[in-house]
């Protein structure tokens, strides 16, 4: 066999690959908790011609292949478990076409979601994206591989629910479209009329192709945006709020966070409302519809509006909003994690018990954060901790209450969302028997040599 | 290592990468290099591996510790509270590559040149005022403003164009002022910027005497590196003078119409030097400048004032080019943003700039579309 740094640089050139330390170290690691694993090289391509000369050399010699945006999910999904080629998808981010009156855009599978949305905000001011709250430098393909949540969330589902067609790099090295985009020039639909072939890729982590080109839908942008808080003690009643809300059909986004600090916070739910109008009676007409709905909890003294200062207003109605990231520095230590299982919303009160209850037994600073999906469908509920990275006995615990929370959410009927290895050993162990046989179907079918993202989805639980 | 303490805090989430609009990747070592090493939060990540042992130093290492520019982008972009030191980490890793002399040969060929000759040309000292010959620039005696030109301005073809350009408007305008000639001494910014800590201080403390001996008040710099050095980190070491960039004394003695400009017509676009922008917040004075001039059109760049992309020339890299060569070379891509606004002249205000955006032009084969020019050189060409 030729020297596979060799035929790397064949493909991408000598520059874009790497077996040098330097990558391997950062490579092996995320942001979050999950054990370090070294890829044995790192490869930078720019075209998908390159992608499928990758794969098809992977393929051909047995090596693992590991797909990576920004390395954001923080469950360690970038992390090359059994070695092998890290494909750092961040040279592919261009913007080949939007249909302003399908509303529909198509960008390179290392596209971030803060390039789009710049993009659009130049050119096409009335158009939006589902932005999620994760750093700018996400990228999109991972964002729908993982079945994140934006902006758009509650009014249209997980952000892969908006995805309108797909190019998939097949584990053998073919190219495969999905979608309207496999017999039409246009790409406004991943599936229906069709078969919905889109279920074979998104949620598998690359673990059964390499998105080159995704296409998102896009929705009219309103010209204004304001945000208010409502705010209750009893976290009891947070379901029954998020039933109102939803039931107006006014509502952009709502996401709930509480936490202990600063005290002013404490005890307390905040869920944050964000509307949107393109006139000053729209958004005025919608923020009564919301105020009305919302009445009977203020009338019963359970709950209120809080004023919002201008500042804190700018910081919620922020996208991406940033001080999701800073939750990071609380600890003074650069590191967080969240368990964030998909739930019914009815179960917020019981998570948000039990994350105040982990957070004071391991002696940890914890964040609530949630966020309503499809007009109250479900909800993913972050079990947020943060950590000091210099602080190996924190991270330790932090680890411990996370595995805690994970094994409650399965318990109480949660779907664990982007879960870690172990996560994912315990959904695999859990789930029906035939629905795991057609896992390990599909996988076996698309990838054969195992050489996909290699330790996710493995059926074969030893196999993890 | 100096902020040993917080190294760890960096999140790697990348917000320090990209301009304030998130609209494209803003530091140029990761937009050339495009591993997640080059970028700031691969630095940090590196910089406490190497301290913990867990990576060893390397070429590599160095390359990626080197490539910064410290063009302070990664400090106006980063979300976390520590952003205010990011590029004083980097330098301090340097230092202590220093220390433990694991550094580049360029780096330390650059340093040797600085520490035996006072200059990184080899040149002699005796040939420092050269540039102002056939100038009525005169020696500094007791002016009321010394103008302070720097190695580039003094040795390099380029900057002592520069220089004489300045050096002659501020003349012209009837500003008291005189240079030392072969009695200036190297202002050490880029000595700083790649560790040598020591040799920075050294320097610093012999321009600082002789200022003071010479009853220097007020100085006038060409060169915004120089700038930056004068003003934040002479005053820690002793001295405190007036300083002004030359660009802030030009809006000045415009709008006092001390320079009856007519008219000059071109289509120019402005790229902010790093260390008189970002290090500094002057975005105005050279807009003010060149905005005064009948018949220039501004355009600006779609990354501009604390956004602007760095030429590449910055931390250094304009003496030991670790960071240039090839087509994403920053200054390469620099120049191709200047072309997109249909300018036809890139206005700079430092002497590293113009020669970096000078070579690009060249290796961009855009020669015949777009010219290099300094603030100075803009304004005499429309002096009536
Ligand atoms: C502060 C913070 C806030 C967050 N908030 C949100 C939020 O509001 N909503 C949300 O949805 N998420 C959120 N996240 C989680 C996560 O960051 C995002 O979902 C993000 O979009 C993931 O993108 P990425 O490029 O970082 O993915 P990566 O971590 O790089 O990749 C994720 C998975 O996708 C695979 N993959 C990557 N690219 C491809 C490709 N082209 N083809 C096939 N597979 C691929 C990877 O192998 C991996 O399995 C947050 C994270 C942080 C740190
Ligand atoms: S330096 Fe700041 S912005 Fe950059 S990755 Fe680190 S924490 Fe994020
Ligand atoms: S100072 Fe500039 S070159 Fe250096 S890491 Fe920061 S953004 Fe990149």
């Amino acid at each position: 066999m030729k020297d596979v740094t060799l035929s790397l640089a064949e493909v991408v050139g000598e520059k874009y690959v790497s077996s040098q330390p330097e990558e391997a170290y950062f490579y092996a690691r995320d942001p979050g908790l999950m054990p370090a694993h070294k890829p044995d090289y790192v490869v930078l391509p720019k075209t998908v011609e390159e992608i499928q000369r990758i794969v098809r050399l992977a393929n051909k010699e047995k090596i693992p292949i590991v797909p990576m945006g920004a390395g954001m999910s923080l469950s360690g999904l970038v992390i090359p478990l059994k070695g092998g080629i890290v494909i750092d998808m961040k040279r592919m981010n261009k913007i080949i076409e939007v249909n302003e009156k399908a509303r529909y855009v198509i960008v390179e599978g290392g596209t971030s979601h803060g390039l789009l949305k710049a993009y659009l905000e130049k050119r096409y001011p009335r158009l939006r994206h589902s932005i999620p709250d994760s750093p700018a430098t996400a990228t999109i393909a991972a964002n729908v591989m993982i079945h994140g949540q934006g902006r758009l969330s509650q009014q249209y589902g997980f952000n892969s629910d908006m995805v309108a067609g797909l190019e998939i790099v097949l584990p053998s090295g073919d190219i495969c479209k999905i979608g309207s985009c496999s017999l039409s020039p246009e790409w406004f639909s991943k599936g229906a009329p069709l078969p919905d072939l889109s279920g074979l890729f998104l949620g598998w982590f690359g673990a059964t192709g390499i998105i080159s080109k995704v296409a998102l839908k896009l929705y009219p942008k309103k010209r204004m945006r304001d945000v208010e808080i409502f705010v209750t003690d009893r976290e009891d009643l947070v379901p029954d709020i998020i039933y109102e809300l939803t039931h107006t059909e006014m509502v952009e986004d709502i996401n709930i966070f509480a936490q202990p600090l600063p005290m002013i916070f404490k005890d307390n739910h905040h869920i944050v409302i964000c509307v949107t109008g393109d006139t000053d009676e729209e958004l005025e007409f919608k923020k009564k519809m919301i105020f009305d709905a919302l009445d009977r909890f203020i009338k019963s003294k359970d709950g209120g509006f809080m004023s919002v200062a201008p500042a804190m207003k700018e910081t919620f109605l922020e996208m991406p909003q940033k001080s999701a990231s800073t939750f990071a520095d609380v600890t003074k230590g650069g590191g967080f994690e969240y368990s964030g299982p998909i739930i019914v919303v009815e179960r917020y009160p019981e998570c948000a018990r039990k994350l105040e209850e982990l957070a004071t037994r391991y002696a940890l600073k914890y964040n609530v954060t949630a966020r309503v999906i499809g007009r109250g469908h479900s909800m993913m509920f972050a079990f947020s901790f943060t950590f000091n990275r210099a602080d190996r006995d924190m991270m330790d615990r932090t680890k411990e209450a996370l595995h805690e929370a994970s094994e409650y959410a399965l318990a109480s009927g949660g779907v664990f969302w982007k879960p870690t290895i172990d996560e994912q050993r315990m959904a695999i162990e859990r789930m029906d028997p035939n629905t795991r046989n057609l896992i390990k179907m599909i996988k076996k079918d698309l990838d054969p040599n195992g050489i996909m993202n290699p330790g996710n989805w493995e059926v074969n639980v030893d196999e993890i | 290592m100096k902020y040993e303490e917080i190294v760890h805090r960096c999140f790697r989430c990348g917000y320090c990468k990209l301009t304030g609009d998130y609209a494209d990747f803003n530091c140029p070592s990761y937009r050339k290099f495009r591993f997640e090493t080059y970028a700031p939060g691969g630095r940090m990540w590196l910089i406490r591996a190497w301290l913990n042992d867990e990576i060893q130093n390397s070429e590599r290492f160095q390359e990626i510790l080197f490539s910064c520019a410290t063009c302070a982008n990664c400090v106006e972009q980063c979300v976390f509270t520590f952003s205010d030191d990011l590029v004083n980490i980097f330098i301090a890793a340097r230092e202590e590559m220093v220390n433990r002399g694991v550094i580049p040969p360029v780096v330390r060929d650059y340093l040797k040149n600085i520490y035996s000759n006072g200059n990184p040309y080899k040149e002699p000292a005796g040939e420092r005022g050269k540039w102002s010959e056939g100038t009525p620039i005169e020696a500094y005696d007791g002016q009321e403003y010394l103008f302070y030109v720097g190695c580039v301005g003094s040795y390099d073809e380029r900057g002592k164009k520069i220089a004489r350009a300045v050096g002659n408007l501020l003349t012209k305008a009837g500003v008291s002022l005189g240079i030392l000639g072969s009695r200036e001494g190297c202002d050490g910014n880029e000595v700083r910027a790649l560790g040598e800590a020591g040799l920075f201080q050294f320097l610093a403390e012999q321009n600082i005497a002789l200022f003071k001996e010479l009853g220097v008040k007020k100085i006038i710099t060409l060169d915004p590196h120089a700038f930056n050095a004068f003003k934040k980190d002479y005053p820690g070491l002793g001295g405190e003078f007036e300083i002004c960039h030359y660009t802030q004394m030009l809006a000045s003695l415009i709008q006092s119409q001390k320079l009856p400009l007519t008219e000059y017509k071109a289509r120019v676009t402005y790229h902010d030097p790093c260390y008189l922008g970002r290090h500094n917040g002057e975005y105005e004075a050279p807009r003010k400048v060149l905005g005064s001039i009948p018949g220039v059109e501004l355009i600006e760049m779609d990354q501009s004032r604390q956004n602007a992309f760095c030429c590449g020339g910055g931390g250094g890299n304009f003496f030991t080019d670790i960071l240039g060569g090839g087509e994403d070379s920053p200054s390469r891509v620099r120049v191709r943003q200047a072309l997109d606004t249909g300018a036809q002249v890139i206005a700079v205000a430092c002497p590293q700039c113009a020669k970096m955006l000078d070579d690009a032009i060249k290796a961009e084969e855009l020669e015949d579309t777009l010219e290099v020019l300094d603030v100075a050189e803009i304004v005499t060409r429309a002096l009536s």
